[in-house]
């Protein structure tokens, strides 16, 4: 070995003792300040400024944020936080650096609108992001979607919901059960009319056979809901003006009130017991909202069952 | 005319090549390109638009810092080693041929390092998108803009360059594209203004290059397409602007007492 090659051996093995020696230093001094609390600061708490001062390259600014929301959501929901306080400030910077950030406004409001520990608990918050998503994207579908799910699910508004998924069946490259989500929606928030109008449409505008049949199926479901409720409004409209519930469909129909005995789509009578108006073979519509038995409520139809996501489903 | 402006670009252009500074920084760019890479891996959904977000941005600023820092010594240098004498006065070369013989040839060495820098760039989209399709044009483009910053910012260094000490070339050259970030800002300011001002505040939102224009870094990450009229209309930009900032350096040349 020469003179040369030893002294550069020395240098090169002293160099690498010494960064070892930093580096056990380093874990030891971890151990005596103990695990220092996450801190809740957002420096530049304004979305504006932070664009300013990207100097134009603010889609690297915003990826960088959108790894700290990530980063930020993993270590509180890994802690079981209650409160995600950084979340949406967070989320709002991101999406003002890069408008066009689908995953930021996709997964933030998932992790908007979890119930804690699972996420920050404010569907509010997580609706309004969407908005901005939609605002900024509006041929994303994807976004009225998810839009859609928190009014469904978090914010229990099944109107809203069904508006959110109509607009998105709108847009070009929407997925057709976007148009059954929202006449499903509109359907189980009463609005039976809407419900009808947008599975007609359904019926008309798709060339897919289990849509069509499905289509088929709810109308004749939205059509006893109708026929019901209308029927049981002259029975009512009979006691009232006689004072005793009438005894069957002959007697509405010997004094006038109905012209025949009222049949639903599959041509079966409805039934009249107790002055209650009911349908026969109730399993025959799986969907239907009135004119169930007593002690069977919409709940427990197979069809309302599967109407009852509690996850929502990858698109 | 044409020989000796090639002879002078040439000559820059061998002169930068041998800095090691420009190895450092495309090196240090390179891996910044391969860390975009694992960058991806830590956040959620966004492999491919933190890759070119970095990437591109990469390129971006260091070539604007490798411009800067060269442009400013392109002249101050050849004063300072009074090689400038020898050049301007043994032989027949003029003054506004030398100023353009050193943009060009400067611009020459930034076009092969951005064409070094892209390599390393495609390779890692190729490797994250398993492929190029058509929709990686838009990069080509994006890239295109980038090359045409590194043309603005030469000559603007090559201008403080003629009147100032590198220093505060440097330091001018950094403001001026700060400002030019804001330049769609500065009209949208001049607008809300009235009288005098808005005059004025016009007058320098114009005066000042269009960098906000040129960058379209964002856009392509998310696989939006250029518009074909955006690059032409950049492109005479940039040859007019860079024309104009190009005659006031060899105006103030003209005029400087090199004796």
């Amino acid at each position: 070995m020469t003179r040369d090659l030893r002294i550069q051996t020395s240098y090169a093995l002293l160099l690498a003792a010494l960064l070892a020696t930093s580096a056990m230093l380093v874990r030891q001094v971890d151990r005596v300040r103990g695990d220092e609390p996450l801190q809740e600061v957002l420096y530049i708490p304004s979305p504006t400024v932070v664009k300013r001062m990207s100097l134009g390259y603010s889609g690297l600014l915003a990826d960088i944020y959108w790894t700290r929301v990530v980063q930020y959501f993993g270590s509180k929901h890994k802690a079981k936080a209650t409160q995600y306080l950084l979340l949406e400030p967070l989320l709002n910077v991101t999406t003002t650096l890069d408008p066009k950030l689908l995953p930021a406004y996709q997964f933030g409001s998932v992790f908007l609108s979890q119930k804690p520990p699972e996420g920050a608990g404010s569907p509010q918050a997580a609706a309004r992001l969407v908005e901005k998503g939609i605002q900024e994207n509006p041929q994303a579908w994807r976004l009225y979607y998810d839009l859609g799910y928190i009014y469904w699910l978090e914010l229990r508004d099944p109107a809203k919901a069904a508006d959110a998924f109509e607009r998105g069946s709108k847009i070009t490259g929407a997925q057709p059960w976007m148009k059954v989500m929202a006449a499903a929606l509109a359907a189980h928030a009463g609005e039976t009319e809407t419900a009808i109008y947008m599975w007609k449409n359904i019926l008309n505008s798709t060339e897919d056979a289990s849509l069509k049949a499905n289509a088929i199926n709810r109308l004749r479901c939205l059509r006893v809901d109708s026929d019901v409720k209308a029927l049981q409004d002259r029975v009512d409209q009979f006691t009232s003006q006689n004072g005793r519930l009438p005894s069957g469909w002959p007697e509405l129909i010997s004094t006038g009130w109905l012209r025949r005995v009222p049949a639903d789509p599959k041509n079966i009578p409805y039934q009249l017991i107790g002055g209650r108006v009911q349908v026969a073979q109730p399993d025959l519509f799986p969907f239907i909202t009135r004119g169930l038995p007593p002690g069977r409520d919409a709940g427990d139809m197979p069809g309302e069952k599967g109407f009852k996501v509690v996850k929502k489903p990858t698109p | 005319m044409i020989g000796r402006l090639t002879a002078i670009a040439y000559n820059t252009y061998r002169e930068a090549v041998r800095d090691r500074v420009l190895y450092n920084l495309i090196l240090f760019a390179t891996l910044i390109v391969a860390s975009s890479l694992l960058v991806g891996q830590i956040s959620l959904e966004i492999n491919r638009i933190v890759l070119i977000n970095l990437g591109l941005t990469a390129i971006s600023l260091f070539g604007i810092v490798i411009a800067i820092f060269i442009g400013i010594g392109l002249v101050s240098k050849e004063i300072e080693k009074r090689t400038l004498y020898t050049v301007l006065a043994a032989r027949p070369v003029r003054r506004w041929e030398f100023i353009t013989g050193k943009f060009l040839g400067l611009v020459m060495t930034l076009t092969v390092n951005a064409l070094l820098m892209s390599v390393g760039f495609f390779a890692a989209v190729m490797y994250v998108s398993h492929g190029l399709g058509r929709g990686d044009l838009s990069l080509v483009t994006a890239i295109y803009f980038i090359l045409l910053e590194y043309v603005l910012i030469t000559a603007l260094a090559l201008l403080f360059s003629t009147f100032s000490t590198p220093i505060f070339s440097s330091i001018f050259a950094f403001a001026i594209f700060a400002v030019g970030t804001f330049a769609e800002d500065l009209r949208g300011f001049a607008q809300m203004a009235t009288g005098a001002t808005r005059w004025m505040m016009t007058g320098a939102a114009y005066l000042v290059p269009n960098f906000a224009a040129l960058n379209v870094i964002s856009q392509v990450a998310h696989n939006t397409a250029v518009e074909p009229k955006l690059i032409l209309l950049n492109t005479l930009y940039v040859m007019a602007y860079t024309a104009a900032v190009l005659t006031a350096s060899v105006w103030i040349f003209e005029r400087r007492n090199l004796k």
